[in-house]
């Protein structure tokens, strides 16, 4: 298969950065997005040009790393899948695709479609855990779960911390994220305890990061590669005001 | 060079407990007072940093990535073992020492080995603590299921996601010393040498991944929890970025390499399909808890796997292994799957695969439970092969997993570099020449929640610190030295680029050093590999600035020590003249195509002293015996 891509550069955070365009060629439909963009990267560095920057790892979508606006989906096409999940079987023949970086104050461009997200790892350390002390913890099965709040803990858990929800927003609301935690450790019997002040501190925690107000528009859930549930942003204001009034 | 084990003596339930007495303690108040930098944030760097952070030590924590929470422990599927006896089957730290031991193949410490099997119970305690949303039965109770190389119920799972959220959990713990100020993270940072002062590891250099600034950092202890190496063979089931960068380094500094042969394939994977391809999947081995594993019967079947009817499937695994079937440890299946391709029983478009069949299973379960169980699992293979696996077999075939070599440690997780420490996958420790299923978790979490901790305040109480600084002539020296690798790197300017010589010298590592060795293949890769080396160093092409964020830079590095360590790979390799665990020399097989150890002559650590590029490097070896669980044929029939 043939694209024309429509790729953003930016050198660095100060510079301004434009769309610049590119051609592929002979791409297999098993290829994954990443994959293509290899092919991309190893052609422009043959010519003695910088290949785009991208962040990736594991390639398996779990890792968190890639993310990149693809024709303007968080993500690219589809529902519930990483960037480096997409294959190129879901575009046509000679489509032209727009692939820029997240946009989102909280996340400045390091350099084309590489963002720094350590905004989330900030919030996470204001009070996304448990306080358990290496050691100091009582035996597995003291601590029953009732399956039903263990299946939707696991199913919060799954977040893989990639911040599309937040590229996805208006507002820029990481309300996805933050609620994915919250919700998780709330729906255990371990996490119960600290619930007021972890949740008081993540919400603190994002405002003073600048992410925006959620207003309810669930782009966020429709562009997640893990199919987050906004009920667990219902969870969270039912934990914020409780929090609030205790 | 001298290999101390310092494996405490007394019966081996006792080892553990009278050696951590024995430890020398970290006044509390002393703590701080000492530095110790942690690289790496995967399972084993995570918990190792988070612990001493809430010990009081003062910690640095390096990654080359933005996040620790990104680390490729996120990517392990199926679960974590721990002799919990759950399950009432007769499990026991004993049994799952045996199982380790034996799955090994009798080459590793039966001391670590006990002490892992014994402190893994601990780690379940933890992570629920933490919060890690285990799979739970209806009462409540925690669930298992069994894995390969067992035959009790003794893995704890997180659906197919244990991986994450055991890092997760780790992660947890590490964000709250990080705010808590006792761990400092760094992002972004690639350590590319460790730093000595009079032989003790005093310190590392990194390179900052965004401005390229070349930085030193002191401390008193440095622990290396940096993963495994399987991205030497190119192709394998790691993440991209995984390299063996800062062991290879550490190495060259002299910290001697424990078995770098054992290297083990993992037999359910997605099969390549195309040149393109950077890397392979992985689908759990918990996948053949429920699936079926065959071929057909008759050479170059082309139909349909649906319209083979059931008599004509040669279900091989079941009918050679009565007793463990397609529970068999995952070196035997995987070495029966390319069998079966070699003698033209493959499947797919490419006839390197072999079908994993969940049809009886849905049958006798219902499709609820096996999604239930491995949904995830299904939804990434139907994502990637466009096949639905809920109505046709998945096609796997096995490829390159995880190393079980790694840098040689002691008892206390040591190197031969005094103040080096090596936890999880880096170092080369209690897996034997082949890890069983969810154990990897389980190792990573012991060395860095329960064993790391206290052995380093041993050597931290009783080693002396002559002032050391950033600023002293041997780390200017150090950090002199990187800078002249990546501008050298960069001023090549030929035209090659490091991903092409990384493919290139993955062919040669699988090809010869791959699934099945022989010596001529070996001597093949020896002349093969310093040749592909020659040439990366005259034609290599690294576009763009050292002080930039620059990828093909960063590519080019861990290639180059790729280059290296690929051929102390096959130098161990062509010297161990046996079949054990993961290391198959074709030499040395039984009549039923079964590894052949030789007890007699290889039962020992090879312990790898480097001794210059491109030289024969100095073998060592820590002889291993066995009190306990005495070598026998490993039998799974
Ligand atoms: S909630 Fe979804 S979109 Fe947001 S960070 Fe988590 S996985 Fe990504
Ligand atoms: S590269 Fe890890 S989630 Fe996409």
């Amino acid at each position: 298969m043939d694209f024309k891509l429509k790729i953003w550069r930016q050198k660095n955070r100060e510079d301004k950065g434009r769309f610049v365009a590119y051609e592929v060629k002979n791409i297999s439909p098993d290829a994954s997005f990443l994959e293509m963009l290899d092919v991309l990267n190893t052609e422009l560095v043959k010519k003695g040009e910088e290949p785009v920057a991208f962040d990736h790892d594991c390639r398996e979508g779990i890792c968190g790393s890639c993310g990149m606006v693809i024709g303007g989906r968080m993500h690219g096409p589809g529902k519930g899948s990483a960037t480096c999940e997409l294959r190129m079987r879901v575009f046509k023949d000679g489509d032209t695709i727009v692939v820029e970086p997240w946009r989102a104050k909280p996340f400045p461009v390091i350099k084309d479609l590489v963002v720094d997200r350590t905004a989330l790892d900030r919030i996470m350390q204001a009070g996304g855990y448990i306080s358990a002390k290496t050691g100091a913890v009582p035996e597995a099965n003291a601590i029953p779960v009732p399956k039903p709040y263990a299946e939707e803990a696991m199913d919060a858990a799954a977040c893989i911390g990639c911040g599309a929800c937040v590229a996805a927003c208006p507002n820029s609301s990481a309300m996805l994220f933050v609620a994915a935690k919250v919700s998780h450790l709330a729906l255990l019997p371990q996490g119960k305890i600290e619930r007021t002040e972890r949740v008081l501190r993540m919400i603190e925690q994002m405002d003073e990061e600048g992410f925006g107000n959620c207003s309810n528009s669930y782009a966020c859930e429709a562009e997640c590669p893990k199919k987050i549930s906004v009920t667990h942003i219902a969870r969270l204001n039912r934990e914020f005001l409780r929090a609030e009034v205790t | 060079m001298t290999l101390e084990s310092k494996t405490p003596g007394g019966p081996i339930e006792k080892k553990w407990q009278t050696h951590r007495f024995n430890l020398k303690l970290v006044n509390p108040a002393n703590k701080r007072k000492y530095t110790v930098i942690v690289v790496g944030t995967g399972l084993a760097g995570a918990s190792a940093a988070a612990s001493l952070g809430e010990l009081g030590y003062n910690v640095l924590t390096f990654s080359y990535h933005e996040s620790p929470r990104r680390a490729h422990s996120i990517a392990a599927q199926g679960g974590i073992n721990a002799p919990k006896n759950y399950a009432n089957d007769g499990d026991s730290v004993y049994r799952l020492f045996y199982d380790t031991v034996k799955g090994g193949d009798y080459r590793a410490r039966e001391a670590n080995v006990y002490r892992l099997a014994e402190v893994s119970g601990s780690i379940i305690d933890q992570c629920v603590a933490q919060g890690v949303p285990f799979a739970r039965d209806y009462s409540g109770y925690l669930d298992n299921r069994s894995f390969g190389g067992a035959q009790v119920s003794r893995t704890f799972y997180a659906r197919g996601q244990t991986g994450q959220q055991l890092l997760l959990g780790a992660y947890s713990a590490l964000s709250r010393q990080i705010q808590a100020g006792t761990v400092k993270f760094f992002q972004r940072r690639e350590m590319l040498d460790v730093v000595l002062v009079d032989g003790q590891a005093r310190g590392i250099v990194v390179r900052d991944l965004v401005t390229g600034a070349i930085e030193t950092y002191a401390a008193n202890g440095v622990v290396l929890a940096t993963g495994g190496y399987g991205n030497l063979f190119y192709l394998s089931t790691m993440a991209k970025a995984s390299n063996a960068t800062a062991i290879w380094r550490a190495h060259k500094k002299g910290a001697a390499f424990g078995n770098p042969c054992f290297t083990q394939i993992h037999p359910t994977c997605i099969p390549q399909s195309g040149e393109y391809q950077s890397k392979l999947t992985l689908m759990s081995e918990s996948l053949r808890n429920d699936g079926r594993i065959w071929v057909p019967k008759k050479k170059g079947d082309t139909r349909r796997p649906e319209s083979i009817p059931e008599e004509e499937r040669d279900y091989y695994l079941e009918r050679i292994y009565p007793s463990f079937g397609n529970l068999v440890p995952r070196d035997v299946a995987s070495r029966r799957a390319k069998e079966m391709c070699d003698n033209g029983f493959g499947v797919g478009p490419t006839g390197r695969a072999v079908y994993l069949d969940f049809a009886d299973a849905i049958n006798r379960l219902g499709k609820h439970v096996i999604e239930e169980r491995y949904g995830n699992l299904f939804d990434m293979y139907h994502e990637i092969s466009a096949e639905d696996p809920y109505k046709v077999p998945m096609r796997i075939y096995p490829a390159v997993h995880y190393t079980m070599g790694g840098l040689w440690v002691d008892y206390n997780l040591m190197s031969t570099i005094p103040g080096l420490f090596v936890v999880g996958e880096a170092n080369f420790s209690d897996h034997g020449a082949n890890r069983l299923g969810a154990s990897a978790l389980m190792q990573g979490l012991a060395d860095g929640y329960f064993i790391l901790p206290y052995t380093i305040g041993d050597y931290l109480a009783t080693a002396k610190f002559p002032p050391a600084k950033a600023e002293d002539p041997s780390f200017k020296q150090a950090q002199g030295e990187v800078e002249a690798m990546v501008k050298k790197l960069i001023s090549i300017q030929g035209k090659r680029t490091a991903e092409e010589f990384h493919k290139e010298l993955g062919r040669i590592m699988w090809e010869y050093v791959g699934m099945g060795r022989n010596k001529e293949g070996l001597q093949k890769a020896l002349t093969m590999i310093p040749r592909l080396r020659e040439e990366f160093w005259q034609d290599l092409k690294v576009v763009g600035s050292a002080n930039d964020l620059n990828a093909e830079l960063e590519k080019a590095g861990r290639v180059a020590d790729f280059l290296e360590l690929g051929e102390l790979v096959a130098h161990d390799a062509l010297h161990r003249e046996e079949s054990c665990g993961g290391h198959f020399r074709e030499e040395h097989q039984t009549e039923e195509g079964e590894a052949k150890r030789n007890d007699k002559e290889f039962s020992y650590v090879a312990a790898w002293e480097f001794a210059g590029v491109g030289k024969h490097p100095i073998l060592n070896k820590e002889p291993l015996t066995f009190e306990y669980v005495k070598p026998s044929e490993r039998s799974y029939k």
